[in-house]
């Protein structure tokens, strides 16, 4: 791409992806720190992350004002338009992100003092890695302009739900054994729809940059894993 | 730079914004020379009828070159030399047995620079029906005079004064005046090189509104500089550079999401 | 893409200073080489204006006189024994009278007793022989005048009304006289005795006079031996200085006064005589006007006039003069504006000669030339200019309109010669023939500044009337030209105005003839305003001079009026878009 004869509307362009890049940072590490402070029992951990959540929004409406800008002053056209415009949406959805991860944060500080079974973690543990990664995936292609590898993470995010279906799943089971685990269990639920909602945003970011780097959203219909909205249990397992 | 134009990517870019209103104007293969200076590589193009049509290029691109072959005005340059076939209605054009002259009174046209007679506003809008004599009766006349500045909605501004002189008006009134001079005649197909380049964005205003209303009766054809405008007014936009119409399509289509490298770095404001 | 940062040597950056004394003085000597060209630029507009002034000045003081003309204005009786002898009362008879005879009446009236032949000539040359012209006209308008008395104006001689105009003398009077003075008889050569040394001062200056004459004779001398004349060629100039000075030593107390002095006369009992020999106490000369008697002259009743300037360097002589300053001191001589400069053709007689003729032939020779140029070339200029493809032929004839712009002009008067007058045998010195030629010189410029006009039509104007459907005729004529006209038009004029001021093209086609009729079609001989005065200009008598200068006020009006026309035609009809 020959680069744009007004410089300093190349350099503003540069600095918008700048700055999802460095909010895509934020947002990865806050997914990661959220689920560490929960399994560590550290609320201080948890309080910091919750702290670090402001950064984000505070990223977000910089980008939202240079982006108003641009369009006033620069009237951005063609890939230029979708760029400017995708850089809004994925803002968007990082600072969506970044609130889901802060949620985490809130819930690992409300049940910090109670004692889970070991077995319940290693499934949420999955999906945060599973989450990090496809977040860590879309930004890379956004940053790389790649739609193949964006498109990856958007077939992906079904793995996600899988895991979110039998994390869910379990959590019943525990809730329906044990009444005294409802608490915590409906706690650990939230963070697992957390964990599986920022999924999604990762979907989304990869539409968006598809449609950035090609003028066009994804054909068809995203796979999707998430059975659990139409799951019902009813009594304990015999 | 030197790619030529991928006849599979115009048509797919065609096939993907199909026309759905009939053909006005259509241009095959169409060369124009400058004496020794090419300046139009085989340019192919269909203009939908009653529809804005914007041609946008750097300068020099051709783009006012072709715009004026539809009216032959190039005819009136020694030097220039027209191949190809351009139609209209399916009618050559350059058939040696159409009157000029005549065709020009089918497609009208509107100058960069707002160039009234320096006689009466009246006169003006009066000059084109008087030659061909589109009126029997004075009457008429006036009738005719009054409709076309209505249509260029510029009448009620100089109702009071059709007996002053057309180039005491503002620059946006000429221009406007020049409009109604041109639908006077009551041409099928309106070409416009540039008709605000010389305007204030209020009087250019005026103009791209008064094109949106012109376009449900005239085919439209606007040879503009400014992208934002090519974008606002018309329905079809084609991109003309070196000489070669490098893209045509739906304005929606051409201005987010262009096929051609060229198209996309012009629009963008990169080109090098 | 900018090289502000692009690599290789970049030179030191150095700014704009103001504030040192280097930069102080280069802003002093910006400003004042600006004010030095300013000022050369002013200079040169008052040298051209000091020109330009002094240049009109001088036509317009020259002038100004030719204008005006002095007249006799007296009673005259229209005597019909010399008109209408026959009592026919008819205009041709009463035309062809002699009104020179009634007014040479007149004049002898006015100044009655003058005798001898030699002294009547004089009387009646003061009169023009175009004297009774104006009479005449009186007389056929009204023949009921013939045998009454009317106040008619006489015309003049071109040397009594230039003497007249340029005051040529001064006048001395002695009136304080002394003696009584006793003339011995009324006409003829009479001697007068005084009483007194009243005519010592005088023989004295005439003595002083000879004296002078005879250092300027020296100091000729002088000049033209230290350029080398010969001896011999100098003798005659010498035997006149030497009789000079002898005069001048003489103690003899009779001194002669000849052309070369001051002329003295003497005033007496209502007569005139012109002093020929005089002693202080007596002089001896000829009567002008006659004594009414012999009476002795108490003093101060009798008076010496003299007339400064020595009748040779005068053109009227001591008796014009005389009879002049009388008619003058009677109150009969009036300076009235001179119609008839405009109403008149040429004469060989100054006082008669008038621009009308002239006037007239340069009026047909530009209907002819204005008529021819104006079609041709502004057809010609169309073609070129609208519908001529540029090629090279094209090219070539643009580039020869051109070259004949700059071909002298007598160039074209050998052409009208060769082809009108000698190939197609057209009549010489006719309008006709000098309004081709003339068009024939002023076509280049009206195609040339056609042309222009139409090229300064700005081509929006062709592509709008074009672009509604007009064919190209349509719109140049409809569009273009309208709108170039008053270019044309100023071109036009001001070729025509070169036109007028031409004279070296008509020389060559003969009309530099003497003509007086006043030309009346357009293959008459004629002749125009510039040659007119080119032919007067030639002309040795002073009163031509004036004539001269005035037809040069007319012809630089009628240019003035020519130009002030095609400046208000251009600001009346320019356009701007």
């Amino acid at each position: 791409m020959s680069e744009h004869i007004v410089k300093s509307y190349e350099q503003e362009l540069a600095g918008l992806d700048d700055k999802i890049s460095q909010m895509g940072g934020l947002a990865e590490q806050l997914v990661g720190e959220a689920f560490d402070s929960l399994a560590s029992h550290n609320p201080a951990r948890a309080r910091a992350t919750v702290a670090s959540d402001a950064t984000i929004d505070l990223l977000h409406r910089e980008l939202e004002e240079q982006v108003i800008l641009m369009i006033a002053r620069r009237q951005p056209l063609a890939n230029d338009l979708r760029q400017v415009i995708s850089v809004l949406k994925v803002a968007g959805e990082l600072e969506r992100v970044g609130d889901l991860a802060k949620n985490v944060a809130k819930r690992a500080q409300a049940i910090s003092g109670e004692t889970h079974p070991k077995g319940l973690l290693t499934g949420l543990q999955h999906m945060t890695d599973l989450a990090s990664r496809q977040l860590k995936d879309v930004l890379d292609a956004y940053a790389a302009r790649n739609p193949e590898r964006a498109m990856q993470v958007w077939r992906q995010d079904e793995n996600l739900d899988a895991v979110y279906n039998s994390v869910f799943r379990e959590l019943l089971t525990y809730m329906m054994e044990d009444p005294r685990n409802i608490g915590l269990c409906t706690h650990l639920l939230f963070v697992a729809k957390n964990l599986e909602r920022i999924g999604d945003h990762t979907t989304n970011i990869a539409e968006t940059v598809t449609y950035m780097t090609r003028g066009s959203l994804p054909e068809g219909e995203r796979p999707k894993g998430d059975l659990t909205s139409s799951t019902l249990m009813s009594g304990p397992i015999r | 730079m030197d790619m030529r134009p991928d006849p599979l990517i115009m048509m797919t870019t065609q096939a993907q914004a199909p026309t759905t209103t009939p053909t006005k104007v259509a241009a095959k293969n169409v060369n124009v020379y400058y004496g020794a200076k090419h300046a139009l590589k085989d340019v192919s193009v269909d203009i939908p009828e009653k529809s804005v049509t914007a041609f946008i290029g750097p300068s020099g691109c051709g783009k006012s070159t072709f715009l004026r072959c539809i009216n032959r005005m190039n005819d009136t340059v020694a030097s220039c030399r027209v191949e190809g076939l351009i139609q209209i209605d399916g009618k050559d054009i350059y058939d040696p047995a159409l009157d000029p002259v005549q065709l020009r009174a089918r497609v009208g046209m509107v100058f960069q620079k707002p160039n009234p007679f320096p006689k009466s506003i009246y006169d003006n809008v009066a000059y084109g029906p008087r030659i061909h004599g589109l009126s029997k009766s004075k009457v008429e006349l006036d009738q005719i005079v009054e409709s076309s500045l209505r249509k260029a909605s510029l009448w009620e501004e100089v109702k009071d004064r059709l007996n002053d002189s057309g180039t005491g008006l503002s620059g946006g009134q000429q221009q406007r005046l020049c409009i109604a001079r041109t639908i006077a005649i009551n041409p099928e197909i309106i070409l416009m090189d540039e008709p605000c380049s010389a305007l204030d964005p209020i009087a250019t205003a005026r103009i791209e509104e008064l094109m949106e209303e012109l376009r449900h009766n005239f085919t439209m054809i606007i040879v503009t500089h400014s992208m934002q405008q090519a974008a606002r007014v018309s329905q079809r936009t084609a991109f003309f550079h070196l000489g070669i119409l490098v893209e045509t399509g739906s304005t929606s289509d051409i201005f987010t999401n262009p096929t051609d490298k060229r198209t996309q770095d012009y629009i963008t404001g990169r080109f090098g | 893409m900018t090289d502000i940062t692009a690599g290789g040597v970049s030179p030191p950056i150095r700014r704009v200073e103001f504030e040192t004394a280097e930069s102080k003085a280069r802003l002093r000597r910006r400003y004042r080489s600006e004010a030095r060209f300013k000022a050369y630029g002013i200079a040169a507009l008052v040298v051209a204006a000091a020109f330009l002034f002094a240049l009109l000045s001088s036509i317009v003081m020259r002038g100004i006189p030719g204008f005006f003309q002095h007249y006799l204005v007296a009673d005259v009786l229209v005597d019909a024994a010399k008109i209408d002898p026959e009592g026919k009362g008819d205009a041709a008879t009463l035309r062809a009278g002699d009104y020179t005879a009634v007014a040479r009446a007149a004049l002898a009236e006015a100044i009655p007793g003058v005798e001898g032949r030699q002294l009547k000539r004089e009387l009646n040359g003061l009169l023009s022989s175009g004297a009774g012209d104006a009479l005449r006209e009186m007389v056929v308008a009204d023949p009921s005048l013939v045998g009454q008395r009317v106040k008619a104006p006489l015309l003049l001689a071109d040397e009594a009304d230039v003497f007249l105009k340029t005051s040529g003398t001064k006048i001395r009077v002695i009136s304080d006289t002394r003696g009584i003075a006793t003339p011995s008889a009324t006409t003829g050569e009479i001697s007068i005795l005084v009483g007194a040394n009243d005519f010592a001062d005088d023989v004295a200056l005439v003595k002083a006079e000879l004296k002078a004459l005879a250092d300027s004779i020296d100091e000729t001398i002088a000049r033209r031996k230290a350029r080398g004349a010969t001896v011999e060629s100098l003798a005659d100039l010498e035997r006149e200085a030497t009789e000079l000075r002898r005069r001048h030593a003489a103690a003899a107390t009779s001194e002669r006064l000849d052309a070369k002095t001051a002329s003295r006369l003497v005033a007496i009992n209502g007569g005139l005589v012109k002093v020929k020999e005089m002693t202080p106490t007596l002089v001896k000369g000829e009567v002008i006007i006659p004594l009414k008697s012999t009476a002795d002259a108490a003093p101060g009743t009798w008076e010496i006039r003299v007339y400064e300037t020595p009748e040779s360097n005068r053109n009227l002589n001591d008796r014009g003069l005389a009879f002049l300053e009388e008619l003058k001191a009677k109150g009969l001589v009036e300076s009235q504006f001179n119609f008839a400069f405009f109403t008149r053709g040429d004469s060989r007689e100054a006082e008669l000669a008038g621009i009308q003729g002239a006037l007239v032939g340069s009026i047909l020779t530009l209907l002819v030339t204005i008529g021819l140029c104006l079609p041709i070339g502004v057809l010609a200029a169309i073609y070129l200019e609208e519908f001529a493809p540029k090629n090279r032929i094209t090219e070539l004839i643009e580039i020869n309109i051109n070259n004949l712009a700059a071909v002298p002009s007598i160039v074209f008067g050998l052409l009208g010669l060769a082809v009108f007058l000698n190939f197609f045998g057209m009549p010489r010195s006719a309008p006709l023939v000098g309004g081709l030629v003339l068009a024939l010189l002023v076509l280049p410029t009206i195609i040339i500044a056609s042309r222009a006009a139409l090229k300064s039509v700005p081509p929006s104007i062709r592509e709008a009337a074009l672009g509604v459907g007009a064919s190209k005729q349509q719109a140049v004529f409809h569009h273009v030209l309208p709108l170039a006209m008053p270019g044309i038009m100023t071109g036009t004029i001001i070729g025509m105005a070169h036109a007028l001021g031409e004279t070296a093209p008509l020389l060559m086609i003969g009309m530099i003839a003497f003509i007086v009729d006043v030309p009346s079609s357009l293959t008459q001989a004629a002749t125009v305003l510039p040659v007119q005065i080119f032919l007067w200009s030639d002309l040795p008598e002073p009163a031509f001079k004036m004539k001269t200068a005035a037809a040069i006020i007319v012809l630089l009006a009628v240019l003035f009026l020519m130009n002030g026309l095609a400046i208000w035609l251009r600001k009346k009809f320019e356009r701007r878009w």
